[in-house]
């Protein structure tokens, strides 16, 4: 049994006096990609933005229960160190439109006053760019700004720009629901990629993307979680009736 | 016949529109026309490098203006810049009952006369400091700048997307960084066109300098004395009786309005170049 690297507790969160998520329970292993699937309004993304602390920036959020990263709960943690620890990209590709394809991938650094010595930075941005299959294609145009890129290598660089702080865990956001097929595709391989050295949680309601890219899947139906398994199993052998309707396409 | 009626109705109000729009400009042109044909005459280079001369002597200059202006100009950003810049970004990130109200005041601040400003300054100011100057000058077109700036300030903050926000944030960013790094750079060229905005608007202020910057016939570079400006330049000149000192105040004249077109223009350019594409 791998190792549980993030666990949920009767977490719930939504807005004003409105609770989107209702005590949701989950244990997310280690260097495994987890697909949290669900129709629009399940709350899939209100979970994610729980995890590196992002929900609480809307003014009306509400939430209760734990969320444990390494057995340490990520709500008593500076919210500063946990997003350090658990990155995230989302749907649309949102790199700074101010610096260069260098300073994007670096920001996290700079942003956070870590002073590194050139050569340093040098690595941590060929590294991480490598890492997020982009190296290749902008290594000349290191210093050219990122939004010249298309929204595809855009949304690599926001993923190499994740990867460069070295999380634990990486939240993808609906990371294609903005990209053509064939830069779907180039990202999904990334995925299957990563999770060798970076545990991946990818909020989708691509019902076949999850199949193609994870290990284990959760379904959310109306802020509940409805079923958490090993995808394979929750394809074939569906335990829950909402989760069978789901994956046959009978809503969405 | 009845579509020709409606036919001969509309380009009846299409002239109409025409020549109300050639009216408006009608001014606009004489005026400019009225400044060149009155000020090119002065307009040399010694017009720039010398200061004014006695009455009855001719060749007389403009320097210590120029140099007040300038200095005038510098002084009243470097007050109004931090102020109004961290004022424009407060009222776009803070929505509640005080930031609304701020808003409020900013717009009275706006239409606030001049003259007003002027005499404030003098009493805050000038009083205290025990005489005219030009740090005295430059508080009252610091007031007279502020409310452009946080107003254009205001406007680009709230355009950024707030995506940009989160993806500072995701990383580990805390607010202050996240302002200074992401959201002021992302909003720079809308600040700056604010900037220059400000600054065309407050160079050819003359009221709030009258009991302020005063005027100097020699140039000053210290400012905590009174120097002396286009406008009031101008204003002194024209109420003088001699013929020679009216020639000098239309040249200043065509300065000023080309000064004026140029941080125009350079707004324009400003607005356009560095503008942030998301």
């Amino acid at each position: 049994m791998e190792n549980k690297i993030l666990k949920i507790e009767k977490f719930s969160a939504g807005y004003g006096n409105n609770y989107v998520l209702k005590g949701i329970n989950l244990e997310i292993p280690e260097k495994k990609v987890t697909a949290i699937m669900g129709p629009s309004g399940c709350g899939k993304s209100t979970l994610i933005r729980c995890i590196n602390r992002i929900h609480e920036l809307n003014p009306d959020a509400i939430y209760k229960g734990h969320i444990y990263l390494n057995g340490e709960d990520i709500y008593r943690m500076n919210p500063t160190i946990v997003r350090r620890k658990i990155g995230m990209v989302f749907q649309r590709p949102n790199p700074f439109p101010t610096m260069s394809i260098y300073d994007n991938v670096i920001a996290g650094y700079t942003l956070n006053g870590i002073k590194l010595k050139r050569n340093e930075k040098d690595r941590i941005v060929e590294e991480a760019l490598k890492k997020a299959f982009l190296w290749d294609e902008v290594k000349d145009v290191l210093h050219r700004k990122g939004t010249f890129l298309s929204g595809g290598q855009q949304q690599r660089l926001c993923i190499a720009r994740a990867l460069a702080m070295k999380p634990e865990i990486l939240l993808l956001d609906e990371p294609t629901s903005a990209l053509d097929p064939k830069a779907t595709s180039r990202i999904e391989e990334l995925i299957v990629e990563l999770k060798e050295t970076v545990t991946i949680v990818l909020v989708t309601h691509n019902i076949s993307q999850a199949a193609r890219v994870s290990d284990y899947t959760a379904f959310l139906y109306l802020g509940e979680l409805m079923e958490f398994g090993p995808t394979e199993r929750i394809f074939v052998a569906p335990k829950h009736k909402k989760t069978e309707e789901y994956l046959t396409g009978k809503f969405g | 016949m009845r579509d020709n009626v409606r036919i001969i109705k509309d380009s009846l109000f299409k002239i109409l529109v025409y020549s109300l729009a050639f009216l408006s400009i009608v001014p606009l042109l004489m005026i400019i026309l009225q400044i060149v044909k009155n000020g090119a005459s002065v307009i040399t280079l010694k017009f720039f490098l010398r200061l004014p001369q006695p009455p009855g002597e001719s060749g007389g200059g403009i320097l210590n203006s120029l140099i007040g202006t300038f200095m005038l100009v510098i002084l009243a950003s470097t007050l109004a810049i931090p102020v109004g810049v961290a004022t424009g970004i407060f009222l776009a990130e803070v929505k509640n009952k005080f930031t609304e109200f701020l808003g409020t005041l900013v717009n009275v601040l706006q239409g606030l006369p001049s003259i007003v400003v002027g005499i404030l300054a003098y009493l805050w100011v000038v009083k205290p400091m025990g005489g005219f100057s030009a740090f005295s000058g430059a508080v009252a077109l610091s007031i007279m700048m502020l409310p452009m700036i946080i107003k254009t300030t205001e406007e680009t903050v709230r355009l950024i997307p707030f995506s940009l926000k989160e993806a500072s944030f995701s990383l580990g960013a805390n607010y202050t960084k996240t302002i200074l790094k992401v959201i002021i750079p992302a909003s720079a060229g809308g600040i700056l066109s604010g900037i220059i905005i400000g600054i065309s608007r407050i160079v050819g202020e003359t009221a709030p300098l009258l009991f302020t910057a005063f005027g100097n016939p020699y140039v000053n570079l210290n400012p905590a004395k009174p120097v002396d400006a286009l406008p009031l330049l101008i204003f002194n000149y024209a109420m003088s009786p001699y013929d020679e000192w009216h020639k000098i105040a239309w040249g200043t004249s065509l300065v000023l309005i080309v000064i004026v077109l140029g941080l125009n223009l350079l707004t324009k350019v400003a607005g356009k170049k560095w503008k942030t594409k998301f």
